[in-house]
């Protein structure tokens, strides 16, 4: 894998993650959706994967040789599709017709959606089909890898670690997982409801290659998602500690906003916060 | 059926280097023929039926026509949100196969038991659901389903399931196949219990009453047609499944005599909640739920 080639423009990922931000602020607010804390988390993620690693090409969204991005937390939807719409895959102007009636952009994850290849929602499904399509990549010779952006509360999943299991003794080196690690899930933090501490040595213990890092240094997740594999032959996996609402100080670390969306007020002062 | 049908898969895949066959650690002594010829179109990812569905399903959206194989429920139920979510709602060309549908491991206890997974599979957006009752049938519908590329559930009995079909005969999903035909009662079956069918039929004949047997492999779709002309053509139809009768092949039989105004004498055959947590041989087991001429008999 030393010679990538990235078809997309190296971005600045710094100013995409803003641009992400502002998206996912806008729909929340307009569609009085939920889930802008865990969006906010993963925007360095997702802007850091777009911009800098994937190999795609938006105006060929089935082209077989593309690196595939599986977003499992689906919940994240308004940042997934503000990510591709950045990415030129669909219109921007499109976001405004998030979880509206009769569109397109459903309040999870939807394969109809240009650029999206799995449609995700109930938690625990999208390492196992990023597994497959590394085993596919594997079969086949090919060189393209096989993203999945985890949260960290469907790790509860037990689905997650049967993937996980399959991926090391199958060798899948085409596989990187990403685990939003915010420390905050549905009922309160990871640590009340269902202890994940030690991840990375969870992972390890599996034979998987780990990388930790700070989730929203965007040097760290490029030199751990564009890099080679931490060993030949294992999968890799990012355990990547953000705050959840990353970006917005009255939404930083708040179960609240795992929930409700930002008011007039609030959408104009997140974005205030955001241009500082 | 087993056998027969891993070797035309075998033989389809020969042909189809596109397709893998995933087993979740299951088909011992089954599954090596294929695994020897095709190493790289085969693999065993260990004994996971959520993950083996949803590997299934990356490898479909990545190009690949995949089987999946294990036993009873485990491929149905075990994983029934992989399948709704991952493999059905994508529309992509994966395959279960579940070996010992019914009570074909009826003596290994309630676990092993297969008696809702035709219906609950048949709910299913974009599936293809096939009980076939014999050898010529699950060949015939194994290729039938491989060649139209799109969910499919294919349950099989064991191994040893007597051929009651002409090896020509013409079998297709959705198409009913006419062995019998009587005057007075239509006897509509899936699954192997056909032969009980057949057997129920001359014991009819003994008795004086003329019976029609029809063999639907076709949960889903099903031959509707077949159906509304033997409720015009007899007194009463009765249906006989080795699953649950309570949204099974009988209840989906029922709701097209509805929609079409037919209101012949009508019955179901097949499994109750009084056989639930009982132990047996396949044959015991579908003994206890009662004669089916004496039921057909009971409808006129």
């Amino acid at each position: 894998m030393g010679n990538r080639v990235t078809l997309v423009n190296m971005m600045d990922t710094l100013g995409l993650a803003k641009r992400l931000r502002a998206h996912a602020l806008r729909m929340t607010h307009a569609a009085r959706a939920s889930h802008i804390g865990s969006c906010l988390s993963s925007a360095d993620i997702l802007a850091v994967l777009h911009g800098a690693v994937l190999r795609a090409d938006p105006a060929r969204p089935d082209w077989p040789d593309r690196d595939r991005l599986v977003v499992s937390k689906g919940h994240a939807a308004a940042i997934v599709y503000a990510a591709l719409a950045e990415m030129g895959f669909f219109p921007i102007a499109e976001l405004a017709t998030y979880a509206a009636d009769g569109g397109r952009l459903a309040g999870h994850v939807t394969r109809s959606v240009p650029g999206v290849e799995l449609s995700t929602g109930s938690l625990g499904h999208g390492l196992p089909v990023a597994a497959g399509m590394a085993l596919a990549a594997q079969r086949a010779g090919a060189s393209w890898r096989a993203f999945c952006v985890l949260s960290d509360g469907e790790l509860d999943e037990g689905s997650n670690w049967e993937a996980v299991q399959f991926a090391q003794h199958f060798r899948l080196e085409g596989l990187v997982a990403i685990v939003d690690y915010n420390k905050i899930q549905s009922f309160g933090t990871v640590a009340e409801v269902s202890e994940l501490h030690p991840l990375a040595a969870k992972f390890a213990a599996f034979n998987w290659g780990v990388h930790e890092i700070d989730g929203h240094d965007h040097a760290a997740l490029r030199a751990a998602l564009a890099g080679p594999p931490v060993a030949p032959g294992r999968p890799t996996v990012v355990v990547a500690h953000t705050v959840k609402g990353k970006g917005v100080s009255f939404m930083e670390d708040r179960l609240l906003w795992h929930y409700r969306n930002p008011d007039a007020a609030q959408l104009e002062q997140a974005l205030a916060e955001l241009d500082a | 059926m087993r056998t027969e049908t891993i070797e035309a898969l075998t033989q389809y895949a020969r042909a189809h280097p596109d397709v893998m066959l995933l087993t979740a650690d299951l088909g011992y002594s089954v599954l090596e023929q294929f695994a020897d010829a095709l190493p790289g179109q085969y693999a065993n990812v260990g004994v996971c039926e959520q993950a083996m569905v949803g590997i299934a399903a990356g490898l479909a959206l990545s190009g690949r026509q995949v089987v999946v194989y294990s036993i009873a429920n485990f491929p149905t139920l075990r994983c029934l949100e992989q399948l709704r979510n991952d493999v059905c709602y994508h529309d992509l060309p994966v395959m279960v196969i579940a070996v010992g549908g019914g009570f074909a491991y009826g003596a290994q206890g309630y676990t092993h038991h297969g008696v809702e997974d035709l219906g609950i599979m048949a709910m299913l957006p974009n599936i293809a659901v096939a009980c076939p009752a014999d050898p010529v049938e699950a060949v015939a519908l194994l290729g039938e389903l491989m060649r139209r590329r799109r969910p499919a559930y294919l349950r099989l009995g064991r191994a040893g399931e007597p051929v009651l079909h002409a090896p020509d005969a013409e079998i297709a999903i959705g198409q009913a196949v006419w062995l019998r035909r009587g005057a007075d009662v239509a006897l509509l079956a899936t699954g192997p219990v056909l032969g009980r069918a057949l057997a129920a039929a001359d014991a009819l004949a003994a008795r004086g009453i003329g019976a029609s047997v029809a063999s639907m492999p076709g949960i889903r779709p099903m031959d509707a047609a077949a159906i509304c002309e033997a409720a015009r053509t007899h007194r009463a139809v009765l249906t006989i499944e080795e699953h649950n009768v309570d949204g099974g092949f009988g209840s989906r039989v029922a709701d097209v005599l509805i929609a079409n105004r037919l209101a012949p004498a009508f019955g179901k055959w097949g499994v109750t909640e009084a056989l639930r947590g009982q132990v047996g041989s396949q044959g015991w087991m579908l003994d206890r739920i009662g004669d089916i001429a004496e039921q057909a008999a009971g409808l006129l």
